[in-house]
């Protein structure tokens, strides 16, 4: 696969955002100014970004509880991610939905989503709609290993085999459905393989190679705009980070957790290959580590600052017109 | 836009009536689809159908052959997959219709009802427009038993987020299904069973019946009577038989049980100081609960009589004959709450 410098520089970018900003919350996480539960994608970074560089503002993706990294892969404002977080006026949702449920339709974001597995059925509706209106848009739903289990995942996916849609799931199987090894809650040894029963083709790479994920969903997004229907792939990969914010982690042990860090970080990797080909120097890549920086750090500094939604708009878009 | 004119109104079937909205619906606007198990049916089979049942009751037939497969979509019978696929397709751009055949069958797909549907626009900060109409029957009366008889739009009308339309007959079924096609939020439909087979005066003209607004089907000034879909129709029926007794009853059809036409309701009881509501969903945390609640509340200095509720008992709905039928809330049932009402001095 050949990437250009401008590709790869991409790549980089948005992985390092989604690293910065969820590596951020864990440590603003713990002043106990955040309300509610976060879940960070720490480890998981090159299948949002490996996938959605193949995606534009006409293709849709729905995400999961552990979604910021996909809102950043499909170029949701930083800032305004961050404010929602924190529950302030500015957020993307007003404040109104949080962690769980940032979302921004202009840029074909459906939401993360506080139901595991849920986003598939949407995604065969936004995949729906692309091929009634024309538009050449293809659909992503993301899911985890614990999702995977979850039934609608499969009538969905028999509904995009018998509608022939252009939709895409992705199953990132982090190792873990909240404290549950995958290995122990998936029956038959692989999600993937399950999209066989419904002549999906289907793909397991290594989630922590950038290229190899970008290289699967190319083949995938080729088909769904293609008109050749759904396709499955699975990323192996591993989080750093506990199910939420807070998660002991009692089921991991340090020496995985080590292991983790020091051979599947995807960014890591990412970094080694690129310089070891001769690619991007050091100063490229020092370069988009202050411009992230410095984006997240706004990001929080602003969103600190911002207002709290008003009392008044409690009842505020339930319906557009009641 | 709400009185149709020129020719005199044909008698039309309640199945007729919503067919003829879904048609109508779909040449105004080309982003309206309907979706949903056998719709159009036939897919697959040795007989090559291009419409072998146009819906299980028949309300969508002839719509493939006007609109084709693009717009007219059959299912894998996977409401959970389907529902949220409408849900999904009105996020992006359509106006889909689902058919989700019986009530009942919203269990299957109610993480999708409860969970995406109806929260997506207020957790998105209002950034999503959800125009979608959820076709389905209710009810019971029709030997089908315990899992095909259900009401259930108090669980429906719980969640905000979502409306709920329960027309009574197919002049108000034309009209109101028409509103909900052209909303903006999901709007639940629902149709009788009891009464698809039913006729009335239906205008071949488009026409739209606003949702929230109620109708005083009978003026009267001794009683108020509050009934929604079959209900209404017993009502009335019971009415009639009191109005010989000399009892005059004003009977209220609030027509969307969300939004409720709070107003309609309780303008009618501050006037008869009366009221007997009648709801054939189960009895607890049903709307006659809600609507006889909103009485005490907001009128009870001008209540004569502590309200009645008609409903059946706190049961599944049963099967056979004798039991169904003493089940369903009768015009014989509604007459006697009104009279102990009339009597409640």
């Amino acid at each position: 696969m050949q990437l250009s410098r401008e590709d790869l520089l991409e790549a980089y970018r948005a992985m390092k955002t989604m690293r910065e900003f969820d590596e951020r919350l864990h440590i603003e996480f713990a002043t106990g100014e955040i309300p509610g539960f976060v879940h960070l994608y720490c480890g998981e970074e090159a299948s949002g970004a490996g996938i959605c560089a193949h995606l534009g503002d006409r293709d849709h993706i729905a995400s999961n509880h552990r979604g910021h990294g996909h809102c950043i892969a499909k170029g949701c404002d930083v800032p305004g991610m961050m404010a929602e977080i924190y529950g302030k006026e500015t957020g993307l949702c007003g404040g109104k939905g949080g962690s769980m449920h940032i979302a921004d339709l202009e840029k074909g974001m459906m939401g993360a989503n506080g139901i595991v597995g849920a986003g598939t059925p949407l995604v065969c509706g936004a995949a729906l709609s692309a091929k009634t209106l024309g538009t050449g848009g293809v659909a992503v739903a993301f899911t985890g290993d614990g999702g995977s289990n979850q039934g609608a995942v499969y009538e969905s996916m028999n509904l995009a085999a018998v509608w022939n849609l252009p939709a895409i799931f992705v199953f990132e199987n982090n190792g873990y459905g909240e404290a549950s090894a995958s290995s122990w809650a998936t029956a038959g040894g692989s999600i993937a393989k399950r999209a066989d029963g419904f002549g999906i083709p289907q793909v397991t790479v290594d989630g922590a190679d950038y290229f190899a994920v970008r290289e699967a969903a190319g083949e995938a997004v080729a088909r769904a705009r293609a008109g050749e229907g759904p396709s499955v792939i699975e990323c192996e990969m591993r989080r750093f980070h506990g199910h939420f914010e807070g998660d002991p982690q009692t089921y991991r042990t340090e020496e995985e957790l080590a292991e983790v860090r020091a051979t599947r970080d995807p960014i890591t990797r990412f970094v080694a290959r690129v310089r070891e080909a001769g690619l991007l120097e050091e100063a490229d890549f020092a370069a988009v580590d202050e411009e992230v920086g410095a984006l997240i750090e706004r990001a929080v500094t602003e969103a600190k600052a911002a207002k709290v939604p008003a009392v008044e708009t409690l009842a505020d878009h339930v319906y557009s017109s009641y | 836009m709400n009185t149709p004119t020129s020719t005199p109104a044909k008698p039309k079937t309640f199945r007729a009536a919503i067919n003829e909205a879904l048609k109508q619906e779909m040449r105004r606007d080309e982003r309206v689809i309907v979706m949903g198990e056998d719709v159009a049916g036939g897919r697959g089979g040795p007989a090559e159908a291009e419409e072998a049942w146009g819906g299980p009751f028949g309300m969508t037939k002839g719509l493939i052959k006007e609109f084709g497969p693009g717009r007219v979509l059959d299912t894998p019978i996977t409401e959970a997959a389907f529902v949220g696929a409408a849900t999904g397709a009105a996020m992006t751009g359509l106006r889909p219709v689902v058919e989700i055949m019986f009530v009942d069958f919203m269990a299957v797909a109610f993480d999708q009802i409860l969970n995406q549907m109806a929260k997506i626009k207020y957790m998105f900060g209002g950034k999503a427009t959800l125009p979608i109409t959820v076709r389905c029957l209710y009810g019971a009366g029709f030997r089908a038993g315990a899992q095909h008889s259900q009401c259930l739009y108090p669980m429906l009308t719980h969640i905000p987020g979502l409306k709920v339309a329960i027309p009574a007959s197919p002049y108000e079924a034309k009209g109101m299904l028409a509103a909900a096609i052209r909303d903006d939020d999901p709007v639940f439909f629902f149709e009788h069973k009891a009464t698809l087979g039913m006729r009335e005066p239906v205008p071949d003209e488009e026409y739209v019946i606003p949702l929230g607004q109620a109708r005083v089907m009978r003026e009267g000034k001794d009683v108020t009577i509050v009934a929604i879909g079959r209900m209404a129709l017993f009502a009335a029926k019971a009415a009639e038989a009191l109005a010989a007794e000399g009892i005059d009853c004003e009977v209220v059809d609030p027509r969307t049980t969300s939004p409720l036409d709070r107003e309609a309701i309780l303008k009618s009881v501050r006037k008869t100081g009366r009221l007997v509501v009648v709801d054939e969903a189960y009895p607890r945390c049903n709307m006659a609960t809600d609507i006889a609640a909103l009485a005490a509340q907001e009128v009870f200095r001008d209540l004569r009589a502590a309200p009645r509720m008609v409903s059946p008992p706190h049961t599944s709905v049963p099967f056979g004959g004798p039991l169904e039928d003493a089940y369903v809330p009768s015009p014989a049932r509604i007459a006697e709450a009104v009279h102990t009402v009339m009597n409640d001095k």
